[in-house]
């Protein structure tokens, strides 16, 4: 599927446009009902004090779908995505106070494949520290 | 007791077929805050050259997580599911999943392996259209952390 970014126009380096993703409660719960996951330590404090967690942390799934939106923002066609990897480095930790945590997300182009494709390296992190590690999407470019 | 080397390449039966529908794509485009008219409108999607809406990249775990129960709740492997935590996440996509697919998911223990007392399970996830056409595998890796005095 033909994305709307030129690979002749991409060079390696180049930054895709950064997003911020506020996340609360609400998002939480909201995200369990649509993925099925219903783990409580996304939105049960008791029950993850329990098990040892500072306070209510996001889905990880959570975060690897916000961070990819810096690439299918930037492609215009998310059927361009070819391949998308991350590691949960650290918890997103949400707080009950009505404002809850930010996911900062930056990108940019890592290397030029074969095929007209790219590779997009990405950094997400929530109150200062990184939450993903080895985030790296392949995409199809025109 | 560590996880059981010997299930390392066992595969679990294709699970029955989930058929993706257009609301539960933008219920879950919803979830996650992101109005792309690709997941939203069929046009929008026709003209970028898909037959219906697509499902955001990682809508298919919502399947896959949902079949690696079969592996988790296997009670021969014995996963304390208490203790998981999930390390790390990947797709490969031959496709998009879009409206009306009908899907299936086959279930892999890719590999098993100890370290410092903690179980790293990483199972994958063959999703195909119930035509037999493959449209993206998912590899998850859980770690099972030590248990207390272990």
């Amino acid at each position: 599927m033909p994305a709307q970014v030129n690979y002749d126009e991409v060079e390696v380096g180049s930054q895709l446009p950064a997003q911020s993703f506020p996340v609360t409660r609400a998002t939480l719960v909201q995200y369990a009902g649509a993925s099925g996951d219903f783990n409580p330590i996304h939105w049960n404090e008791a029950f993850a004090r329990s098990v040892g967690l500072p306070d209510v942390i996001g889905h990880g799934m959570f975060t690897m779908a916000e961070a990819i939106r810096v690439v299918t923002d930037w492609l215009g066609d998310p059927g361009a995505v070819v391949e998308y990897g991350v590691r949960f480095t650290k918890p997103v930790v949400v707080p009950n106070d009505g404002t809850g945590a930010v996911i900062e997300v930056t990108g940019k182009v890592a290397a030029k494949l074969e095929d007209r494709r790219v590779r997009v390296d990405l950094l997400a992190t929530s109150g200062g520290e990184k939450v993903l590690g080895m985030s790296r999407a392949v995409v199809q470019l025109l | 007791m560590p996880l059981d080397p010997s299930f390392i390449g066992r595969t679990y039966p294709p699970t029955t077929v989930y058929e993706v529908g257009r609301e539960k794509i933008r219920e879950f485009a919803e979830a996650v805050g992101d109005a792309n008219p690709a997941y939203l409108d069929t046009d929008a999607a026709k003209a970028l050259g898909h037959p219906d809406v697509i499902a955001p990249p990682t809508f298919p775990f919502v399947l896959t997580y949902r079949a690696a129960a079969q592996v988790v709740n296997d009670s021969d492997l014995g996963l304390d599911f208490s203790r998981v935590v999930h390390g790390d996440q990947r797709f490969t996509y031959t496709r998009p999943v879009r409206a009306g697919d009908r899907l299936s998911v086959t279930c892999t223990i890719d590999s098993i392996k100890s370290l410092a007392g903690n179980d790293i399970l990483s199972v994958r996830g063959d999703v195909h259209e119930e035509s037999g056409e493959h449209v993206v595998t998912a590899y998850m890796m859980l770690v099972a952390r030590a248990a207390e005095g272990e």
